[in-house]
């Protein structure tokens, strides 16, 4: 560790930003800056010519368009992809091109400034709006005004790239993120963007590690430099010690051994030694993620995120385009089934409300925000229901904190379900409703919920939040977020407990499951399924292969005796030396 | 012509996607279609133009329709606004 934190964390020639999609890449760096195009002004003397090699350029761009929207709905959902719609409209706006054809004949200057200064008069218009995701905006058409002018300048459409070069940027447009993905890009690096940028949800589904938000790693880095990206802790090494270098090569190395050890593990089941098997589930926030949970021999999908559908559209998508989503992620992943979760709206997710919250999260979020906006909560029922034709999709409810909620609920799921019967529209009647268990108040009731319901879902990030009150982004207290505190694994084992006396489902779907040293306990505690990352699934399955269910039920009713979470800590960390389990995500 | 005020009322306001459908539901129609705000006339068939128009959830927008079908223009896109774009 100390060399790790040598070699690293203390380092100087180190860029921080945020890890947008996981691994580690060293390569060369290729500087994307779009080409400055010199526009010409020159006169004209044949109108038609240059109308008609203006009406050439609008064709080409919108074939290049064509083939990215075409690119993005392979790899993205038809709503996601929509963002390129805009783009192929403006294409064909026919204000916009009558007014840069009047201009032509009228002026007599080279299209291009035409296009340019037309174009632009819009984008000055966006800038000076106060609203940021103007700016934004203003961006896009820069991307359109791009493409026409380099068109009519008879410019190829990608300049060579090369492949396998780690792409470093101020910022990524969609476009330029599917097509870099196209040539093989190694890594991604942009000045701009956050968790839930273009640049960053693409990467995640297509697995390309990216750090996103430098602020100026376009600045610092330079074209061929050979540089390290890390997209686990969303550090970047610049011109790397030699020292460095090995470190991650060596990293990558083990990486990559294990990746290619878990493989064998592929089609074999989640089985202990002594044969208790346990479901290993999805969690899933990209649509794009889909074809690595298909080959990733996760159950199902535990936990699909369904407020990310809004990160995207900046809106809420309306019940034709929700049901869209949901059917086509249920006949995707058929037979496998996938547990939607209805939008976990407020806290730090969104903020929708215009009133601010002095405390979000213990404000307005997950199923008190869905209470509240009825009419939305009906929206997305019916959707789901719309979509559950096929028999493989279960609803779950977030942040249910009172029993009224539950009830109040399944009379609203009960209500949609009427009126898509009186519809005659086909659904499965027999939807299985369950709950997130995450509220401290639900968890002590555990018991009288699951007497109501379908299933339970533990959702341990808050669940631990609230449990110890601390909110683990404050890194004053996040010393006090403790996974592994005694009052953490008693609630489990109470939840666990509550939901076999009533013979359902429990399952955990935060983090901890995803925590290989967690899964030997929550095993032992007796959860029948375990929800995490796609690409985490491999690892927790070649842990759970390496013991027997009578001595981690053994660890878990020693553990649940501790006083202190070291204790714990020492007990679970004793039962791997015991079993003789190597720890692989030690290394990363 | 026809003249009538909408009011934003979904919380996203006047993005991409509605502006979209707005240009779309426009096309349908022979009539012009203009939309007024901070002084500025905007086309309501121009994608590129009611795109610079940043109207969030509480602003007013003149809306003018002017031709041979401009009744059914008028009622199609004022419900449009009236339902929050269908994002209520």
């Amino acid at each position: 560790m100390k060399s790790f934190t040598n070699l690293y964390k203390n380092s100087e020639n180190k860029i921080i930003g945020i890890a947008a999609a996981p691994g580690i890449v060293i390569g060369k760096a290729y500087l994307f800056t779009k080409e400055k195009l010199n526009i010409s002004k020159a006169p004209i003397t044949n109108s038609d010519e240059a109308i008609s090699n203006f009406e050439e350029a609008l064709k080409q761009s919108k074939k290049e368009l064509n083939k990215i929207f075409g690119i993005a709905r392979e790899k993205m959902d038809d709503v996601r992809s929509a963002i390129f719609e805009a783009q192929l409209m403006i294409l064909d706006d026919p204000i916009l091109l009558g007014n840069i054809e009047k201009r032509i004949k009228a002026e007599m200057v080279q299209p291009e400034f035409i296009v340019s200064d037309e174009i632009s008069k819009y984008q000055e218009l966006m800038i000076i709006s106060h609203e940021s995701y103007m700016k934004e905006r203003a961006q896009d058409i820069e991307d359109i005004k791009y493409r026409i002018i380099r068109n009519l300048q008879k410019k190829r459409w990608q300049s060579k790239i090369e492949k396998n070069l780690i792409v470093v940027s101020e910022s990524l447009t969609p476009a330029d993120t599917l097509l870099f993905s196209r040539r093989e890009s190694l890594g991604f690096v942009t000045d701009h963007g956050g968790l839930t940028s273009h640049a960053a949800i693409i990467s995640r589904s297509l697995n390309i590690p990216a750090v996103v938000g430098t602020h100026n790693a376009s600045t610092l880095i330079k074209d061929g430099d050979t540089i390290i990206v890390d997209g686990f802790h969303g550090y970047i090494i610049t011109d790397p010690t030699e020292v460095q270098l090995s470190f991650f090569t060596e990293k990558q190395k083990k990486l990559f051994e294990i990746q290619k050890g878990l493989e064998e593990f592929k089609d074999k089941p989640a089985i202990t030694l002594d044969g208790k098997e346990v479901n290993l589930e999805a969690n899933v926030d990209v649509t794009g993620e889909i074809d690595i949970v298909i080959t990733s021999s996760a159950r199902g999908i535990g936990l699909y995120r369904s407020e990310q559908i809004l990160n995207e559209l900046e809106s809420f998508p309306d019940e034709e385009e929700q049901t869209a989503i949901y059917s086509r992620l249920a006949s995707r992943i058929y037979p496998k089934f996938v547990t939607i979760r209805a939008f976990d709206i407020g806290g730090d997710k969104f903020r929708f409300s215009e009133y601010k919250e002095p405390n979000p999260f213990l404000g307005l979020r997950g199923i008190r925000f869905l209470l509240e906006n009825e009419k939305l909560f009906r929206t997305q029922i019916r959707a789901v229901l719309r979509a559950s034709e096929n028999k493989n999709i279960k609803f779950m409810i977030p942040m249910i904190s009172t029993l009224d909620e539950v009830w109040r609920s399944k009379e609203i799921i009960q209500e949609c379900k009427s009126e898509l019967k009186k519809e005659k529209v086909k659904f499965d009647n027999q939807i299985k409703i369950g709950i997130m268990v995450e509220v401290p108040s639900a968890a002590v009731m555990a018991k009288e919920y699951a007497e109501e319901i379908d299933f339970i879902s533990i959702g341990t990030n808050d669940l631990i939040q609230y449990l110890m009150a601390v909110d683990r982004g404050n890194d004053l207290v996040s010393n006090l977020y403790q996974e592994f505190s005694p009052v953490v694994i008693r609630t489990i084992d109470h939840i666990v407990k509550a939901a076999k006396h009533s013979k359902i489902p429990v399952s955990i779907c935060g983090e901890m499951a995803a925590d290989t040293l967690a899964i030997p306990l929550l095993v032992g505690l007796g959860l029948d399924s375990l929800s995490m990352s796609p690409v985490t699934i491999l690892y927790a399955k070649r842990i759970i292969r390496e013991f027997n269910f009578k001595d981690a039920k053994a660890l878990a009713d020693e553990c649940l005796k501790c006083k202190t979470e070291i204790d714990i800590q020492k007990k679970v960390k004793k039962f791997f030396d015991d079993n003789n389990i190597s720890r692989t995500r030690n290394i990363l | 012509m026809i003249e009538k005020t909408v009011k934003i009322v979904n919380k996203a306001g006047l993005h991409t996607r509605p502006a979209a459908t707005i240009v779309k539901l426009a096309a349908k129609y022979k009539s012009e279609f203009f939309i007024y705000r901070d002084g500025m006339s905007i086309n309501g068939k121009s994608i590129i133009g009611v795109m610079t128009l940043a109207a969030e959830i509480g602003s007013e927008l003149k809306l003018t329709f002017d031709g041979p079908d401009e009744e059914k223009a008028c009622d199609e896109i004022v419900a449009y606004f009236e339902r929050g774009f269908d994002e209520l």
